[in-house]
């Protein structure tokens, strides 16, 4: 199925302040992938991530979702099939309540009320939140909110879903609960993060960055076991390879 | 301004002002606003809100001021939204806080938001800094702005003070009191306001040049529909004062005490205070049961006239009543806070 | 107040507002209309009219009790904004002198009943706003809002403010501890200091707009923030208004309050 295919094809990006993010990006996620993109602080990830659905434009390349190149035009369509989960939850739930956040991407959609509020009620319960519903955002604790962040971004049911640093804030049970979603999550999947453990787990290929490029790209029990390829990005390798 | 100093009449009249205008506002937004405006009107409200919050000494006094905002937020954001942006904050404040009530807040909002943004911004600041980035100019456009629009905005207290009739402060003196401090809180909201501005261009410039280019086109207020504002505003006031000024025949030193009793009996021909007369005495065994000749005292029956404010309630017989009352009030809500403590046992 | 003070009151409040109780449960426009008839009619009283204010205190006693919120709580914040009513009131006794009535053959200036006058209004209506809140929840009130005609972009505002609110009170406190850390005893701060505070709280404020305006592109934003239909109003909340109606129209043209104290009045005679 062409539609969850992710193809980055030499993206470059500049900033306006004439900062150089992205210096030909290459890669391809084809579907049901899960890949892990990892890097040093500044390496670019976030900026990767924001163009997977046309928050960023790329200044030259090409970034293909499914059978949609990304234009000004297209970018509508595109954030229907790409879910992305930013950083910080508070940044992403702007609503007075849970419900509406999570009611928020249905609505946008065009959905009835009905299938709205059957949208809510899945999404929510996926994150074990459904008792938060009419709570407001500021009443929950990190965990809670990022929980409800990712059911924001599911609820509109993306094909592929991307993450930037999803465990940052999380206790370590509520950062299990997120491995066990994501591995039930069947899409395509893109996690950017500094868990290199959480990347082992639940993502089969890895993608390292360094000052914009493609620096590697393979399976991830190979990459993250690659100490020198590490060490040279300013990672370390996972905990769990780590002797005491 | 607190609700407690407002009569209805001024209360509403003000409310009116402020719906009418931030709806005005509103309108005009809507049509023209570039989405990401959005989250940012949203945002910038709670941050006025956090940044009033935080004090700071003010040089040589020893005492504490804070920001107020308005002036601030319509050099930013431009005189619409800058308008509905104070009005979510002061509506917020007197939610949380009761900072003066709901009904005084049509005043605030008028008081505080809409000299700011639709008088003084395209009057005085826009025409003082006429586009230039100069932090010298800036900060003189700034305390020049925000003494004015702060004079604008405290003598408007006084006014809806003095309208509404539940103070006995002479004008004269409500004016001195008013208008002096005022003019100190100015100056220093002047410092403070071209302060961050310079900071903000000199730190982040593109930011203030990104606001600016997301607000709306041709946002700027018409000349001709503020001085045609103003016009219709200084008939207003100058009738009103007019008014005052002429049912008192000396003219030059007048006290609100004098005139009240003047501006009372108007009121008295209609409205509820003829009904209430009626209605007190035909529910009264005896009108005048209560007053105690003592001395020099007016007369029984000369007691209610002379004073057409006052039902003859205010006796010994209205203060029995209330104590009464008020034991009831309180043995009820003692009664249903038991009532309900048993039901969680 | 201290920062620190105010935020957690503002929270306290806040929380209290999302209670389940019969009060918090009643539709919030029927709130927010009562609310503003009953802050009409306080104030509708004349200048001198302290006795039939009396009964309205029913109205902040019924909604704190049943509401179960502190009493002691809404008497503070009473009393903390209290000094300018107070302070524009004190000049009534001064020059309004004039004796008005006489108890027991004690005479009462004009004055002295116009300033409790002042105060009485002064506790209902500042009570009656803050029960408002207390008892319906800022988005509550915001819903209201909307319903009742006001502006939607004027609403989502509101939404917003309310929601980073607490954030940005956060962020803020978080910079005022990190500079008073670093003052070393002087007390408070001076301008040059406040101004580099706020800016910088500024310029993060706005990058968080920028974020925020992201996240809502990915999940479909188009300019109109969509809203569900709310409910109707209930019998329970139209028999509310009707109660409410009725009591502040009783006791404003009547003079029960009176009435009652001579019939006492009438019993010790």
């Amino acid at each position: 199925m062409s539609h969850h295919i992710v193809d980055f094809k030499n993206v470059s990006f500049r900033y306006p302040d004439g900062t150089e993010a992205l210096r030909g990006i290459n890669f391809r996620i084809t579907h049901g992938e899960s890949v892990g993109v990892v890097g040093a602080n500044g390496a670019g990830k976030s900026t990767l991530l924001q163009h997977m659905n046309g928050c960023l434009m790329p200044t030259s390349g090409t970034v293909t979702i499914g059978d949609l190149t990304l234009t000004g035009k297209t970018r509508r369509e595109i954030r229907k099939k790409v879910g992305i989960v930013f950083q910080n939850p508070d940044d992403q739930l702007f609503m007075p309540t849970v419900f509406d956040d999570v009611a928020f991407g249905p609505l946008n959609l065009g959905m009835d009320e009905e299938s709205v509020r059957e949208r809510v009620r899945k999404a929510l319960s996926m994150v074990h939140s459904l008792d938060l519903r009419d709570k407001p955002p500021h009443h929950l604790s990190s965990g809670q909110k990022s929980a409800v962040a990712i059911a924001s971004v599911m609820a509109m049911e993306p094909d592929i879903l991307a993450m930037d640093e999803p465990a940052a804030n999380l206790d370590p049970k509520s950062r299990r609960s997120l491995i066990t979603l994501l591995k039930s999550f069947r899409h395509s999947k893109i996690i950017a993060s500094h868990d290199l453990d959480l990347i082992l787990d639940v993502c089969q290929r890895c993608i390292v960055i360094r000052d914009g490029t493609v620096v590697a790209d393979g399976p991830s029990a190979e990459i993250l076991t690659n100490r020198t390829l590490l060490e040279e990005n300013n990672l370390e390798l996972p905990l769990s390879f780590q002797r005491r | 301004m607190a609700d407690a100093l407002l009569s209805p009449a001024v209360g509403t009249t003000l409310w009116a002002g402020t719906v009418a205008v931030g709806g005005y506002a509103s309108k005009k937004l809507k049509a023209q606003i570039d989405d990401r405006m959005i989250p940012l009107m949203g945002v910038l409200g709670a941050f006025i809100f956090a940044a009033q919050m935080i004090n700071f000494t003010i040089p040589g006094t020893g005492s504490s001021g804070h920001l107020g905002g308005g002036m601030i937020l319509a050099i930013l954001l431009g005189p619409h939204a800058a308008f509905l942006v104070m009005a979510s904050v002061l509506t917020v404040q007197a939610l949380f806080f009761a900072d003066g009530g709901l009904l005084a807040l049509g005043c605030n909002i008028w008081n505080l938001g809409f000299y700011p943004c639709f008088l003084v911004y395209p009057l005085i600041y826009k025409p003082l800094t006429g586009g230039s980035k100069n932090p010298g100019r800036i900060l003189v456009a700034s305390i020049a702005s925000a003494v004015v629009a702060l004079q604008f905005g405290a003598f408007s207290v006084v006014m809806e003070t003095l309208l509404s009739g539940k103070s006995e402060l002479p004008l004269g003196a409500f004016v001195l009191l008013m208008q002096p401090i005022h003019l100190a809180i100015g100056i220093i909201e002047g410092f403070v306001t071209a302060g961050i501005i310079n900071y903000v261009r000199g730190a982040r410039p593109e930011i203030l040049d990104s606001i600016a280019a997301s607000r709306p086109l041709g946002a700027g207020i018409s000349l001709k529909k503020v001085m045609m504002t103003f016009a219709v505003l200084a008939a207003i006031t100058g009738g009103a004062l007019s008014w005052f000024a002429s049912t008192h025949p000396d003219g030059l030193e007048w006290s609100v005490e004098k005139i009240y009793g003047r501006g009372e009996l108007p009121e008295q021909k209609h409205g509820i205070a003829p009904v209430l007369k009626d209605l007190q005495e035909k529910t009264a065994f005896l009108p005048d049961y209560n007053f105690k000749p003592a001395g020099n005292e007016p007369k029984k029956k000369e007691a209610v006239p002379v004073w057409p404010g006052i039902e003859a309630g205010t006796s010994l017989a209205g203060i029995t009543g209330a104590a009464i009352v008020l034991g009831i009030i309180v043995l009820i809500g003692m009664g249903i806070r038991s009532f309900r403590g048993r039901g969680k046992g | 107040m201290t920062f620190d003070e105010k935020y957690f009151d503002i929270g306290r409040l806040d929380r209290l507002s999302y209670r389940d109780t019969c009060v918090h449960n009643l539709d919030p426009r029927a709130k927010v209309i009562a609310t503003m008839l009953f802050l009409i009619t306080v104030i509708s009283f004349p200048k001198y009219e302290v006795v039939a204010l009396a009964p309205f205190f029913l109205f902040p006693v019924l909604l704190m009790t049943i509401g179960e919120i502190p009493v002691r709580f809404i008497l503070k914040k009473v009393i903390v904004v209290s000094p300018f009513a107070i302070f524009i009131g004190i000049f009534n006794p001064l020059l309004d002198t004039g004796t008005v009535a006489v108890i027991s053959g004690v005479p009462v200036s004009g004055g002295w009943l116009s300033f409790l006058s002042i105060i009485l209004k002064f506790t209902l209506t500042i009570s009656a706003a803050l029960l408002l809140i207390a008892t319906t929840s800022f988005p509550g009130v915001c819903h209201a809002l909307r319903r009742l005609g006001f502006p939607p972009l004027f609403v989502s505002q509101l939404f917003f403010l309310y929601r980073y609110l607490f954030v940005l009170m956060e962020e803020a406190m978080r910079m005022i501890r990190a500079r008073d850390m670093r003052s070393f005893g002087t007390p408070g701060a001076g301008i040059k200091v406040f101004v580099r505070l706020i800016g910088i709280l500024f310029l993060r404020t706005v990058d968080r707009a920028e974020r925020i305006y992201y996240a809502m592109l990915s999940r479909g934003f188009q300019g109109d923030i969509p809203s569900l239909k709310r409910s109707r109003m209930a019998a329970a909340d139209l028999a509310f208004m009707a109660a409410t109606i009725s009591f502040l129209g009783v006791f404003r043209f009547f003079r029960i309050t009176e009435g009652i104290g001579r019939v006492v009045q009438g019993l010790f005679a």
